[in-house]
This record gives structure tokens, C-alpha cells and sequence, in this order.
């Protein structure tokens, strides 16, 4: 579904009409955050925990540099292929060179967001290569020809009838509801692809830089399958998925999976370092490590780079009353949520409405409540929105209500009479003491609810009145 | 009353309640006077910029906040009825000052800025005001003052004294009303969709007064609360602490 080209509002109201969406992001986020607050009570200090997690990914991104190139070093000392890529252009190019050259046919790929950005399946597909996506919720958006519409949970958007129908449609099931079912259904059609695939793509949850590894979390086993039954693995990673050790990887991987999916621990956690040795009976046989920048070296030393620290657990887009409200297609972008809007402008400058992302938010703070690593989430999208009105981007009204409102409010008469003719206006207005209908660019407010007329004299003027008469 | 030592406190009401409750500001003043405590309202106090600030008018923000900071120089503590203008004070003008000639009187003033709740409970040690209400309350948590100042223990063990009411337990009372600013104008669907959920938790709790610290949530609630008819009532909880519900002016 080519989202972008429909503007911001409209992919707004089109989530907010649709019932189906609605019933499904109610029942998954109910879950997710009764999930998560189980998980998070369960520990005895999980503030104590996040402030470890911060503190682990703050430092691993000030050692950037120095952290990739010692995961590079001992990658390739496994045996590893690593790939420096700059952008998307430069990791497609390298996947597809390296199909090509080891005459790939089929894909399989486990989840990766980073794969997504890159838009990475239109390109291989474009090449006339079969891809397959092997995680459930992948698999089912790929059948419906749609994006992931949640970080950890792809087809959250979608409620069981849909994908019933969808199996029906695709896979010649009977119809039923039944998940176990489905599930088998689904199994049983992408079995058969593991054992065709002459590569498997996944992404990778973090690098440990001392290990030469990247650690991979999952709960289906389709990522152990991913990398292991094809002959060749690749791996992409955006550069600030990094930790220095399994000390830290501990740390990271028990609020991740509390996060997520209010799991203690995720059901899969693989660490994978190298392609297969000479003396082990399985593993692939070639096994690259893509490293995409793609604009984050760009953010890390700026204003934004606390964005980077983020470990996709997908917390705060549940917690997120937006999110609820209208689910992750609206943003537009490949990332959603709260952290979405401050990554979309930041990673896709060029995608239309960006820039008004940020505004998407009653910047309530739920999201830096529910996130592992505490990243200040509103205090970005403030800076973003400053940011977007320094470079001209605001709406067509907003200059001249901000310059009126800065007179009003700096300067005692204007504030004086500026209230005394808001009072008059509103009393006008009022019908039984409230006001039914503003004028634009207001009316928004009174589309579903009333507003008060503004007093005739203020609390101030009040307040002097009752001061001379003491 | 015991002899307090004497204080004096600034009331920094707000431009909301400035210019559209006048009532919850005389709630505040009565609440702080009964306490001992001399209240002063500075003249040509405003606003704290937030509006600006939020909407990424950050020099139009800087202007009115600036003024702000000027004007409550040395003018010992401050307390507002407002957990998120008190927050823009304590959280966001470090932001907005950094690096500006008004850093070190911005942080001074963080230091000395305080949310009417929390003075009455943490500064000046008060549980009971001495309010009566016959009805059914219940406590909306205003996000900022909830998440930035701390707030919600202060405001529930005050309407624990209550005379009369029974303090009920709003289901999600830690949710986002919709408010958010310029949001619920700019992104008024949104918003509408966070208020409904709002008022339906508010119609299943069996309330018949919901209470927020903050005007603005107020006016959101009580927005979609008199558009839909309701018999349910918002108000700030200045108002039903100083047995001020449904005064006007
Ligand atoms: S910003 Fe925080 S809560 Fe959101 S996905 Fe990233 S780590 Fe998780």
C-alpha cells in the first residue's frame, strides 16, 4: 500500500473510520501493556534496570566507532563477510551482487526492520528473486501486500478474521478461527520454503563487539531456521544496535523482552558468530554482515542521537495513546509511534509530511514512562517541531497567531484588551453559557466539544478589585 | 491554627485561568490564605510560554517565558494551579533557556516553583483543607504534572479528606485526555478519539465529578462532557478543595 501518497490526515481519518483497525490495535495494545506491567513488577527494581540499559547504550554509542570496529574485526575472524554500507543504495547493492554471484534464487527472511527501511524485498523481487517472509506476522502482511505496522509486531493491524481470510484466499485453508490452525497452516507453507532457500536475511536485535557476534530474539524459531538452513546468511544491522560484551547483552535482552512482549526472556535468543566451521554438522556456509549508516553517524553527534540509543522494543508505541488511536500505517513512515515520528524526519527527510509527525503527539510523556532505555521522547519532538518551523514548515496561520499571541502576552494592554474582546467574542458566541462553534482555524475544537466563553474580567482584574476594597 | 512562621507565596494562576476561570484562581488564593500563607499576584504575570514553546516557536516562547522569568526574579516561592505550566518552569526552561542570559535565573526559579497540590501537601504539610462535597469524585492524573512534577499522591490524599465524598478510581486515570495543546486543534481528531475514551472510563467509574489539576484537561473534559450531555461534572481540584464547584466568575 503505497501510504505516502496520501496526506497525513487523510491516512488519519481513514484509521480512525475503520473499525476493524480499531478493534485491532484495542485488543493488542490492551495486552501488550498488561504484558509489559506484569513483566516490569516481577523484577525488584526495574527502574534500577532501565538505568543500567541507558547507561550501556549511551556509552556503546560514544565508542561507536572504536564498538564496530572491533565487531568487524572479530567477524571477519570467524570467517565473516562484512559490509560498510552507507545508505540503502549500498546494502541493496551488495545483497543483490552477492545473490547474483552465488546464483540465489529464493529468500527466506526473518524479521528486520532495517531491511524495511532500506526497502530491500521490492528490490530483490525487482530482480526477479522469490522472498519470503518467514515470521508469522511478515508473512501475513506480505500475503496482503502490505508494511509492518508495529515494530515487534508486524500485523498487529490486522484481527484474526482478516487473516483467516487471507489464509482462505492464499493458502486453500478451511476456513476457521482457530489460531492453532492457522498457524499450522502457515507453518506447513513455509517449511517447504526453509529447505528451497539458497539465502536467508535476517536482521539483528544487537552486535556484541567483543564476540564478533550479532544476537538475534525471537519467540517462532522461523530466525534460527533463517540462519541456519540456507547456505548463506546475511545479517543487517544498523550501526547503533551495538554492545561491547555479553555482560551488557544480559542486561539489554531482559528489559528488551520485558518491554516487548512482557517476556522474561524472548523464546529464541541466538548468538551467532561466523558462518559454519569446519567441525560443526550445521550453519550456513557463507555468512555476511551488512553495517548500514544510513544518516545515523549524522545523527549520533547532534542534537537527536538519544533517538539512536532506542532497542526497537516496540514499549512505546503500545503505551502510546496516538498509536492507539490510529496504528502504525498513519506515520507513513517505516517506523511508527512516538519514536517513529522522531525517527521518519530524521532517517526520511524526503517523505512527504515528515515534518509534521512530531505533531502528532500530545506530548502526554506515557512513551518515555514505558521506554527501557528512558529516551526522552516529547523533549525530541519538541526540538523537531522547533527545528521544522526554523526551516519554514509550520501551517499558513501559525506565524501571525504566534506574533499577536507574543504581543498579548508580553505587553499588559494588548493582554488587557486582547482578553475584554476574546470575552466579548465568546459571549456572542454562547448559547446556555457554551460555546458550540468556533472559527477557523479553531473550529477543530469545537467539531466534538464545547468551550467556555472567557470571563469578563480576569482573575487579575478581580483580584486588584478585591484588594482596594480590603 | 499553630503559629507558622510567616510565608509568602507568589499565585501564578495562569493565562487558562487568567482569562477564562477566574474562579479556580480565588480557589488557589483561599486555599494558601488558609493556610497563613500572604499571597501576592505580581502585576502583568501572563503566561510561561508553553503554547509557543510546544507549537516549535521557540523565539515567540523565549519573549513571553523571558518576561516571566523577569517579572518572579526574587520574588521567593511560586505556586501554581497547573502541573503543566509548573512543568514548562521545572523541566522545559532548561530547554529553552540553555545558553541564554536568563539560564541561571531560570534554573533559580525551577528551583522555588511549585504545584498547588504539592505546596499545600510536601511545602506547607496539609492533608485536610476542611472541604465537604456530597457526591462521588473522581481524580484524573494530568500527564505533565503526573510525569514531570511528581504529582497524583498530593491531590488523592487531599480529596481523601473530603467531607461527604466517596473517592472512587478512575480506570486509566494515567491516560492522555487529548488535550496536549495546539494538538487538540491541529490534530483534532486525534484528540477527539483520546477524549472519548476518556469520558467513557469516566461514565463506567460511576463518578459524578471529575477533578484535574490542571485547567486545560479540564477544559478538554468538560468540552466533550457538556457536548455530550453528560451529568457528569469536571472541575479543578482548587475549586472542590475550597468548596468552590460550579461558582462562576
Ligand atoms: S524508543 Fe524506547 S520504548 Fe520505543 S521502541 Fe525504542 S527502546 Fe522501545
Amino acid at each position: 500500500m503505497a501510504t505516502h501518497t496520501v496526506a497525513f490526515v487523510e491516512r488519519v481519518d481513514g484509521a480512525l473510520h475503520d473499525p476493524s483497525l480499531q478493534t485491532a490495535l484495542e485488543r493488542a495494545t490492551t495486552r501488550f501493556i498488561g504484558n509489559r506491567a506484569k513483566a516490569v513488577a516481577d523484577v525488584d527494581n526495574f527502574e534500577a534496570l532501565r538505568n543500567q540499559a541507558r547507561a550501556i547504550r549511551a556509552g556503546a554509542l560514544a565508542r561507536l566507532d572504536e564498538l564496530l570496529a572491533r565487531l568487524a574485526d572479530n567477524v571477519e575472524r570467524y570467517g565473516g563477510h562484512v559490509c560498510w554500507a552507507e545508505d540503502g543504495a549500498a546494502a541493496r547493492q551488495y545483497i543483490l551482487d552477492l545473490a547474483r554471484q552465488r546464483g540465489v534464487r529464493t529468500i527466506v527472511k526473518s524479521k528486520s526492520m532495517a531491511s524495511e527501511e532500506i526497502h530491500l524485498n521490492e528490490a530483490l523481487e525487482h530482480a526477479g528473486l522469490e522472498v519470503i517472509e518467514t515470521d508469522l506476522g511478515e508473512y501475513i502482511i506480505q500475503l496482503a501486500g502490505e508494511t509492518p505496522s508495529h515494530i515487534i509486531a508486524p500485523a498487529i493491524h490486522k484481527t484474526r478474521e482478516q487473516v483467516r481470510d487471507l489464509f482462505v484466499k492464499h493458502l486453500g485453508m478451511e476456513p476457521t478461527d482457530d489460531i492453532p490452525t492457522m498457524t499450522r497452516t502457515a507453518r506447513t507453507a513455509l517449511r517447504q520454503r526453509f529447505l528451497q532457500a539458497d539465502m536467508g536475511i535476517s536482521g539483528v536485535n544487537f552486535g556484541v563487539a567483543n564476540e564478533g557476534a550479532i544476537v538475534i530474539v525471537e519467540n517462532e524459531g522461523n530466525a534460527r531456521l533463517t540462519t541456519t538452513a540456507p547456505r548463506i546468511h546475511v545479517a543487517i544491522m544498523g550501526v547503533e544496535r551495538i554492545c561491547e560484551s555479553l555482560d551488557d547483552l544480559g542486561v539489554l535482552l531482559q528489559v528488551l523482552a520485558r518491554s516487548a512482549t512482557g517476556q522474561r526472556l524472548s523464546v529464541y535468543t541466538s548468538i551467532i558468530s561466523g558462518p559454519r566451521r569446519p567441525h560443526e554438522p550445521d550453519g550456513p556456509e557463507e555468512f555476511h554482515l551488512v553495517l548500514l549508516d544510513n544518516r545515523r553517524s549524522e545523527i549520533i553527534g547532534g542534537k537527536y542521537a538519544e533517538a539512536l540509543m532506542c532497542i526497537r522494543c516496540g514499549a512505546c508505541l503500545n503505551a502510546c495513546p496516538v498509536y492507539q488511536s490510529i496504528g502504525g500505517h498513519a506515520y507513513g513512515g517505516v517506523y511508527s509511534g512516538p519514536i517513529g515520528a522522531i525517527l521518519t524526519p530524521l532517517l526520511q527527510p524526503d517523505l512527504p509530511d515528515a515534518h509534521k509527525l512530531p505533531h502528532a503527539s500530545s506530548l502526554c510523556g506515557a512513551c518515555e514512562w514505558a521506554c527501557p532505555v528512558k529516551i526522552a521522547i516529547p523533549d525530541l519532538l519538541l526540538r523537531l517541531r522547533a527545528d521544522a518551523v526554523n526551516s519554514g514548515r509550520y501551517e499558513a496561520y501559525e506565524p501571525m497567531a504566534m506574533f499577536g499571541w507574543r504581543q498579548v502576552m508580553t505587553n499588559p494592554t494588548f493582554y488587557r484588551w486582547g482578553g475584554k474582546l476574546a470575552s466579548l467574542g465568546t459571549h456572542l458566541l454562547a448559547r446556555n453559557g457554551q460555546v458550540r462553534w468556533l472559527p477557523p482555524p479553531l473550529d477543530g475544537w469545537t467539531k466534538q466539544r464545547d468551550f467556555p466563553p472567557f470571563a469578563p474580567k480576569t482573575f487579575t482584574e478581580l483580584w486588584e478589585e478585591r484588594k482596594k476594597q480590603e | 491554627m499553630t503559629t507558622q512562621p510567616h510565608r509568602r507565596a507568589v499565585l501564578f494562576v495562569t493565562c487558562i485561568v487568567d482569562q477564562i476561570y477566574p474562579n479556580i484562581g480565588f480557589a488557589a488564593a483561599e486555599l494558601l490564605e488558609r493556610q497563613g500563607v500572604e499571597v501576592v499576584v505580581p502585576r502583568g504575570l501572563t503566561c510561561c510560554g508553553q503554547m509557543a514553546f510546544n507549537a516549535g516557536f521557540r523565539d515567540d516562547a523565549y519573549a513571553v517565558a523571558g518576561r516571566t522569568i523577569e517579572i518572579l526574579r526574587n520574588q521567593g516561592d511560586v505556586v501554581l494551579p497547573s502541573g503543566s505550566c509548573g512543568a514548562m518552569i521545572r523541566h522545559l526552561y532548561h530547554e529553552l533557556f540553555h545558553g541564554t542570559r536568563h539560564e541561571a535565573a531560570a534554573k533559580e526559579l525551577a528551583k522555588r516553583t511549585y504545584e498547588l497540590s504539592e505546596y499545600l501537601v510536601d511545602v506547607l504539610g496539609v492533608t485536610d483543607v476542611g472541604a465537604r462535597y456530597n457526591g462521588v469524585i473522581a481524580l484524573h492524573d494530568s500527564c505533565h504534572g503526573m510525569r514531570y512534577m511528581g504529582l497524583g499522591r498530593q491531590a488523592r490524599t487531599l480529596l481523601e479528606h473530603v467531607a461527604g465524598a466517596h473517592l472512587v478510581s478512575l480506570p486509566g486515570s494515567d491516560e492522555c485526555c487529548g488535550f496536549g495543546g495546539l494538538f487538540a486543534i491541529k490534530q483534532h481528531q486525534i484528540s477527539e478519539a483520546m477524549l472519548h475514551r476518556k469520558l467513557t472510563r469516566i461514565a463506567e467509574c460511576g463518578c459524578d465529578l471529575v477533578v484535574t489539576g490542571d485547567a486545560s484537561c479540564m477544559t478538554q473534559i468538560a468540552g466533550g462532557l457538556s457536548r455530550s450531555k453528560s451529568r457528569v461534572r469536571a472541575c479543578h481540584l482548587a475549586e472542590v478543595l475550597a468548596n468552590r464547584v460550579g461558582v462562576r466568575g
